[in-house]
């Protein structure tokens, strides 16, 4: 796809995102609009090797969503691809349906349960080690937050992923830069965040994280760079999109009304 | 049992067999948090590859195991029963128990040092509460061998069955309760070691050598007591176990945990219960408080009532009342 068309993709994510938050106002609009690039880049721009026919596919790719919240943005782009159907969508947090405010495996498309923060990492360094074992050439993503890094569990991954040259992982950090409650260097400041991970023997790539070309260009220098596992560190804003929230530290815990979603919705076309 | 009765350490017991088994079956990997066992130093030099020291961090030890078993590989992590299970214990329910509900996960947690095995390091090493924080996770398996024979073939019940698992394995060296000949009945997940009349106990672990030794005082005072040994606790059959212990008047737990919270006595008065059990139901164990006491176990166990002596007085009071 040309960068244009992941654009418009990205466009169309982030609408339809508003509209399943307008459907269901449990889903966390604000965490989910900040990593729209970032699946649009993985799914859509020749990154993630996937197979609609077979989710658990030997030679797919495991994405693994640490920030389970916010990963709403990802059913619509399951639907596109026909993982659900698009009718399904309409179901997203009502009675009996298998979409979630929070996905988890039983949802194509969903490696591990996500919902608990801080847990995605140390899975991915075994699933990084089985498949090197394996000689495999699938890699392994990671989709995490920033504020989940003040989980201890990551630290403890992060270590053991630069000890063990897991050089077929890379985690991308949706740097949103704001938590449940205030903004994430009010907390604990995560910065300076290449050196932590850089000085675990990581390398690191800082990125726009809404420039879907910058996106790609990092994540594709660190398929063929090598030698370590890599970080992309992906500068976000929570809410992307919406201005009221973009500039609320309390966005997390925001929602959009119907009305609100349908307006964004139409101003974005 | 006659003659010779050499103690085991139950981990050796159990690495030694899973070794032979990881030399020619790649497929198996063992994580450690830094724990270790005489084996090991020949388990790590000859499966290099499969053996990973995690480092003290029980919480990536348990998702490192997890996402190697997602890949479809057998997986042992190993640690302190205390910490493996208790600083990790989100990371046990989230990647192993919840994520077992969708995905086959063969992951074998083994914990060394149940009850007061560590009985000198005091309360943080000391695990009175296994039992009972693991039997309310669901698709996790509880596995709790008393000797030699029965975690020999509880080793190849690892390997065979695709599921979670919590192995504990006590921290101090055991003698056998069953003879080498003896089969370990596995559908059933129990095994009447003693049989008797009109009184048993049904312990698990250290408590069934405890419980044989209780026997034979009981024996002095004209009381014949069964035991029966409980090695499963999820797919233990009920029926099998509800049908022995009827076959008794009283049936008393003994278990190295907390009483009344989940743990043996929950599993086997719900057993008794399904269906109206006539006869009486002790529990036996620890109280709801802390052991902050040093000495050795033993010496724990008799300033708890719970010493040979104190446990075959309980037991003949109770069979009085019969």
């Amino acid at each position: 796809m040309d960068i244009q068309t992941l654009k418009d993709k990205a466009k169309w994510v982030r609408s339809q995102t508003m509209y399943l938050h307008g459907l269901a106002p449990q889903t966390r609009i604000a965490s989910s609009l900040s990593c729209v690039e970032i699946l649009v880049a993985l799914f859509y721009g020749g990154i993630m090797r996937f197979n609609i026919d077979d989710v658990l596919w030997e030679g797919r790719d495991r994405l693994i969503i640490s920030k389970g919240h916010g990963s709403i943005a990802m059913y619509p782009i399951l639907a596109d691809f026909g993982l659900i159907k698009k009718d399904e969508l309409r179901t997203v947090c009502t009675q009996g349906s298998r979409l979630g405010s929070i996905p988890d495996p039983t949802v194509p498309g969903y490696e591990t349960i996500n919902g608990s923060l801080g847990q995605g990492l140390g899975v991915a360094c075994g699933v990084a080690l089985a498949l090197e074992q394996k000689k495999s050439k699938s890699n392994v993503f990671v989709l995490s937050g920033d504020g989940e890094l003040f989980e201890g569990s990551v630290w403890e991954a992060i270590m053991f992923a630069g000890q063990h040259r897991l050089i077929n992982l890379r985690i991308i950090i949706d740097n949103n830069k704001v938590c449940m409650l205030d903004y994430c260097r009010n907390i604990i400041d995560l910065e300076p965040l290449e050196d932590k991970f850089a000085n675990f023997g990581w390398d690191v790539k800082r990125v726009d994280g809404h420039n879907i070309q910058d996106l790609l260009n990092a994540i594709n220098s660190s398929l063929v760079v090598g030698g370590k596992p890599m970080v992309i560190i992906a500068d976000t804003v929570k809410g992307k999109g919406v201005k009221r929230l973009e500039i609320d530290s309390l966005s997390h815990i925001k929602m959009l009304s119907a009305a609100e979603v349908d307006m964004i919705i139409e101003k974005m076309r | 049992m006659s003659g010779e009765n050499p103690k085991h350490m139950l981990r050796d017991v159990f690495i030694e067999q899973l070794y032979e088994r990881m030399r020619k079956d790649s497929s198996i990997y063992f994580l450690s948090a830094d724990f270790g066992a005489p084996i090991i130093d020949k388990l790590r030099s000859e499966c290099a590859r499969r053996f990973i020291n995690v480092g003290i961090a029980e919480q990536n030890l348990i998702n490192v195991a997890s996402g190697l078993a997602l890949e479809g590989f057998t997986v042992y992590a190993y640690g302190i029963a205390t910490f493996l299970i208790m600083r990790a214990y989100e990371q046990i329910r989230i990647n192993l128990a919840l994520l077992a509900s969708l995905r086959k996960m063969n992951v074998n947690l083994i914990g060394v040092g149940y009850g007061l095995s560590y009985d000198v390091s005091g309360p943080t090493h000391h695990c009175l509460e296994d039992l009972g924080i693991m039997r309310i996770l669901p698709n996790i398996e509880i596995i709790s061998p008393c000797d030699e024979v029965s975690t020999r073939s509880l080793v190849e019940y690892t390997l065979d069955n695709n599921f979670p698992k919590y192995i504990r394995l006590d921290g101090k060296p055991l003698p056998a309760v069953y003879d080498s000949h003896d089969r370990m009945p596995l559908l059933h997940g129990f095994k009447s070691v003693q049989q008797g009349s009109r009184v048993c106990i049904v312990s698990t672990g250290y408590m069934t050598h405890k419980a044989l030794r209780v026997v034979k005082l009981l024996k002095e005072q004209n009381v014949n007591c069964g035991v029966v040994d409980v090695f499963l606790f999820k797919t233990i059959d009920r029926d099998a176990l509800r049908k022995l212990l009827f076959t008794y008047e009283a049936v008393v737990t003994l278990e190295e945990g907390f009483m009344n919270k989940g743990g043996l006595d929950a599993l086997i008065s719900g057993v008794l219960t399904q269906q109206e059990f006539s006869g009486r139901f002790l529990n036996l164990g620890f109280g709801d408080e802390y052991v902050f006491e040093i000495g050795d176990r033993e010496y724990l166990y008799s300033l708890y009532k719970l010493d040979d002596q104190s446990i075959s007085a309980t037991i003949l009071d109770l069979v009085k009342k019969i």
